[in-house]
């Protein structure tokens, strides 16, 4: 394979130079920073005015719900002309649709969820749109329908499983959006043909078939594409010649995908290291000045700020605003031992100073106990100042994923370009485990929702009956979750294949199948309850365990008690065991996520009481956090349970979200960051936990932003994995948030 | 027989009692009885809701070690820990092998050989006075100020890092006279390498209504930002570092 660009002269390593590597380009040409964050400067002036813009349209968005939708046209890349915020102070191009905020239709992963969605926001379907997608263009979600069979249909009704990703796109697939810049469209297109003439063999098969087909259409989304870029004046055929190309044809590959895809989780990558080799390339040229780089990322991240789907009302709510995870993976350790930690990791970071703290990008620091002190304090002060970054185990991750993951959505990491993932949302094991004990009828409907298998009918629980059940139920669960799964990614693959970020996949991808489990606490606890206390079963005149009564006193998860988390991690194997067992779709590696997104709030409304003492419909507790209210040794006894839980049995992610008030935190600033980098070097161990929300704020805060949200329009926080505006939640959500804060402590 | 503790309760995200993130055990018992106690549940020794040996609370802390190791440590408050000294010194002993910072949380209301040997392996004393008046001392706490006086002296001797903690109460010790006054006697000691100024606050006060007991400041109010900076400098102006 013969690749060449003059501009490689200028960069080192020869590796990459003959095949597609980014990494190995990395590795050859950054420059690691362990200086401090006084070399960082303000935004430009421009870039003030690009921003301002945009901050008065976000007033008119939120009053009105959206601010302008496509009501005809499906979205696609090159379906729309050049569009623009603020032509002459825009130094990266490129939004969506032909306007800013206007969102988009994407009518191939669903046509009823775009007129619902358009509908509630006051607009209509163009009636010929409408009428293709119903008489001649089959939808994703009608193929998913059309396989589902009953007993998959009542487990979505009666939510033990939610959040399918069966009428819109499914995410959570990161394009090696750096591609574009390093090789250029020529090459990357080379490529491709190259691999559909090794895909010509002796044998036709159905697999062979599906992966021509695709190869042919990454190559059409490939030519799409280039068209776009053209469509703005840039020529990204061939590699990017300096760092403002870099960062504009990096977001270029990065708008394309949302332009082809609404999928449920958009995620960016791990960009920031990679653009700091051609930043600091220009910058040593005397090309390139720092404000000039501070205003190309500033740009950019207002560009991943207003990436917008349509999405409905009630899916607003149960994810609170419209997240898109437009998640950057930032920092880290290179195997080799050097940080990955640039000049340009702190640029972006910067940005939630010189723009304000806002949810997107999800910005992800990659923690290692090995990082530079500086960068520890730095992230650090802006968790304390902004509450807008997470965290995770680069030492854990890294011995799996190696030093060019990143994480897609919350919690789930991939090799960027190698791996995509088949994502597959949870089930609710704590309904899991009230089925068992009702012999698979809902606790709610009556409903039999699983086979018929006997339900207990002793008025005292007794553990081992229970484990039993529960053990069956599980095999059950795991089965029907499973199966649903395939359906669902054949359907997608099928009729909302996502042509341009497989693009920028290797042609072998590993395929990774996450499922995900919600109330692993509810359930632990629930499980050491019947184990340590007497637990009497109320019942319906249906029948149906309906309460629990409660004598004696058990431990719950949450307080680094070895009996208790022991329960969480024998339930945490034991699922993942059951989901093993079946086979994927196209030879996934099964995988499972304990996270629950914001949507803990709606599986406690939809979950009958449970045998640990909560009450029916109350929040369940987020991701993998121990019940509210039920610790008794402090924030870092909880840190520790939770730590204990296998990442080799919940490879796609452990989220944990730790609210505190900066009082609780330390006595004062200095304080505040030398306590939470410890925390996190505490936590992040090699075997510790993955993943940790940091919010810091003062529950008066909250408060009054919950009763006068006009005050409060930038205040983010961190929830399960994510980012949101508080004021955006809904009011349910908020008391949620604040029941769940650490305050000043006695 | 190995001795045993008697313990009130453990916070393993102590962030307000020492340097770092400390591990914090509250002692149960105590012979004070300030006004302004937010942890009344902690007085009566004979209450101890746990019981155990140094080297099980050793065992217990050493799980949180990648927490605390680095810049925080282990503090022994209460209570008061000086009731349990032996325990105490045994614990803090195990806890140094580990290469763990102590910090003990003390009234300094008794001085023994016992509590002699515990400040043989204690690195820094929280020390709290709660008055520089003697008759306002025996007042706010039912105790005796030359106690923790002599206490404050034995620390300078044996040249060991004290902070000295000061609970400021609207009405009683929120008093300008009895600042300066205080300041200017701390400023003697060496050893005093911060002074930690505490707001009274009312966060203790649902344990006197499950106590069944009469909050006897129910009618005080929680100090003001105000006033907690204008205390701030008043120690600072006697060149005193103030936490």
């Amino acid at each position: 394979m013969q690749f060449y660009n003059k501009k490689w002269d200028s960069f080192k390593g020869d590796v990459w130079k003959r095949e597609v590597d980014v990494r190995n380009f990395i590795q050859n040409n950054y420059t690691p920073y362990t200086g401090d964050d006084t070399f960082l400067v303000e935004s430009t002036e421009r870039t003030k005015q690009v921003w301002q813009k945009l901050t008065d349209m976000f007033e008119v968005e939120r009053t009105k719900g959206v601010y302008d939708a496509e009501t005809k046209y499906p979205s696609g890349i090159d379906v729309y002309g050049p569009g623009y915020i603020d032509k002459e102070n825009e130094v990266i191009v490129g939004v969506q649709t032909d306007a800013p905020l206007k969102r988009g239709i994407y009518p191939k992963g669903g046509l009823r969820m775009v007129e619902n969605a358009l509908e509630a926001y006051g607009y209509e379907i163009d009636p010929m749109t409408k009428e293709i997608f119903t008489r001649y263009r089959k939808t994703h979600n009608e193929g998913v329908f059309s396989a589902y069979t009953a007993e998959m249909v009542a487990c979505r009704k009666s939510a033990i499983i939610t959040g399918l990703p069966d009428a819109y796109g499914r995410g959570r697939i990161i394009g090696d959006y750096r591609r574009v810049a390093l090789y250029g469209t020529d090459i990357l297109l080379l490529d491709k043909k190259q691999q559909l003439e090794r895909l010509d063999m002796h044998e036709i098969t159905v697999e062979l078939i599906q992966q021509r087909e695709e190869v042919s259409e990454q190559i059409n989304a490939m030519k799409r594409f280039v068209k776009m870029c053209a469509s703005y004046g840039f020529d990204v055929t061939k590699p990017a010649q300096n760092a403002r190309e870099a960062v504009q044809f990096v977001y270029f590959a990065y708008l394309a995908a949302t332009k082809d895809q609404d999928g449920a989780a958009m995620s960016l990558g791990r960009t920031s290291t990679f653009l700091d080799i051609y930043i600091q390339q220009d910058i040593a040229a005397g090309l390139l000045t720092e404000e000039e780089a501070q205003e190309l990322i500033d740009q950019f991240i207002i560009k991943l700020r207003i990436i917008r789907f349509l999405r409905t009302p009630e899916y607003n709510d149960l994810f609170s605003g419209d997240p898109v995870w437009v998640t950057e993976s930032l920092g880290g350790q290179g195997i080799d031992g050097r940080t990955l930690v640039t000049k340009t990791s702190y640029r972006y970071l910067h940005t939630l100073y010189n723009l304000g703290p806002a949810p997107e990008p999800n910005l992800t620091v990659l923690w290692s106990a090995n990082s530079p002190e500086n960068w520890k304090k730095f992230c650090a002060k802006v968790s304390v100042n902004t509450s807008a970054i997470q965290y995770e185990n680069d030492d854990l991750m890294r011995s799996d994923y190696g030093d060019d993951y990143g994480i897609a959505c919350c919690v789930s990491p991939m090799k960027i370009g190698k791996q995509m993932q088949l994502f597959g949302a949870r089930a609710n094991l704590a309904k899991c485990l009230l089925y068992a004990i009702n012999g698979g009828r809902d606790e709610k409907s009556g409903v039999q929702v699983s086979p018929a298998f006997s339900p207990i009918t002793s008025e005292y629980l007794d553990y081992d009956e229970v484990m039993q059940k529960f053990d069956q139920m599980m095999r059950w669960l795991a089965r029907v979750y499973v199966n649903t799964l395939k359906i669902i990614h054949y359907m997608h693959d099928k009729y909302a294949y996502e042509a341009f970020e497989m693009a920028l996949h290797d042609l072998e991808v590993q395929r990774i199948r996450a499922t995900g489990i919600a109330g692993l606490s509810i359930v632990t606890d629930s499980l050491a309850a019947i184990r340590d206390c007497k637990v009497k079963v109320i019942r319906d005149e249906r029948g149906l365990a309906v309460d629990f009564e409660r004598e004696g006193d058990y431990v719950p998860f949450g307080n680094n008690d070895d009996r208790t988390d022991q329960i969480a991690i024998q339930i945490t194997e034991k699922f993942m065991e059951y989901l093993r067992q079946h086979q994927t779709y196209r030879n996934a590696i099964p995988t499972q996520s304990i996270l629950t997104i914001t949507s803990n709030v709606v599986y406690g409304k939809k979950t009958g009481s449970t045998p640990d003492g909560r009450a029916a419909g109350t929040p369940f507790s987020p991701g993998a956090n121990p019940m509210n209210g039920r610790d008794r040794n402090g924030a870092v006894a909880a840190l520790a349970s939770v730590a204990k839980l296998p990442f080799h049995h919940a490879h796609d992610g452990i989220s944990y979200t730790f609210a505190i008030a900066p009082n609780a935190l330390g006595k004062n600033m200095e304080a505040r960051v030398d306590n939470l980098v410890n925390l996190l070097d505490g936590y992040f161990t090699p075997n510790g936990g993955q993943h940790l929300n940091v919010n810091v704020f003062n529950n008066e805060l909250l408060i009054d932003a919950m009763e006068h949200p006009e005050k409060y329009p930038q205040l983010t926080i961190r929830v399960s994995g994510y980012a949101v505006n508080f004021v955006r939640l809904t009011r349910e959500q908020q008391l949620d948030v604040i029941s769940r804060t650490i305050n000043d402590r006695i | 027989m190995a001795i045993t503790g008697k313990i009130h309760s453990f916070e393993s995200f102590g962030t307000v009692d020492g340097p770092g993130i400390r591990f914090v055990v509250f002692a149960q018992g105590c012979p004070l009885r300030c006004l302004y106690c937010h942890n009344p549940d902690t007085w009566d020794a004979g209450k101890g809701k746990i019981e155990m040996t140094a080297q099980e609370l050793v065992a217990e802390v050493v799980r949180y070690k990648n927490f605390i190791q680095k810049k925080g440590g282990v503090t022994f408050t209460g209570g008061e820990p000086l009731l349990q000294a032996a325990f105490v010194r045994d614990f803090f002993t195990l806890c140094q092998q580990e290469q763990l910072h102590t910090a003990l949380d003390t009234s300094g209301c008794l001085l023994n050989e016992s509590v002699k040997e515990l400040l043989n392996v204690t690195d820094l004393v929280l020390l709290d006075v709660k008055s520089i008046d003697a008759a306002e001392y025996k007042h706010l706490t039912s105790g005796v100020l030359d106690h923790t006086l002599a206490f404050l002296d034995y620390l300078q001797q044996i040249g060991k890092a004290t902070w000295v903690r000061h609970v400021l109460v609207p009405q009683l010790t929120d008093n300008d006279e009895r600042l300066h006054q205080l300041a200017t006697y701390l400023k003697r000691y060496s050893v005093v390498e911060k002074v930690e100024l505490l707001p009274y606050h009312k966060l203790g006060i649902f344990k006197y209504e499950a106590l069944g007991m009469t909050d006897p400041l129910a009618h005080t109010e929680s100090l003001s930002h105000e006033r907690l900076q204008h205390a701030r400098d008043i120690f600072m102006s006697h060149g005193l570092t103030v936490l």
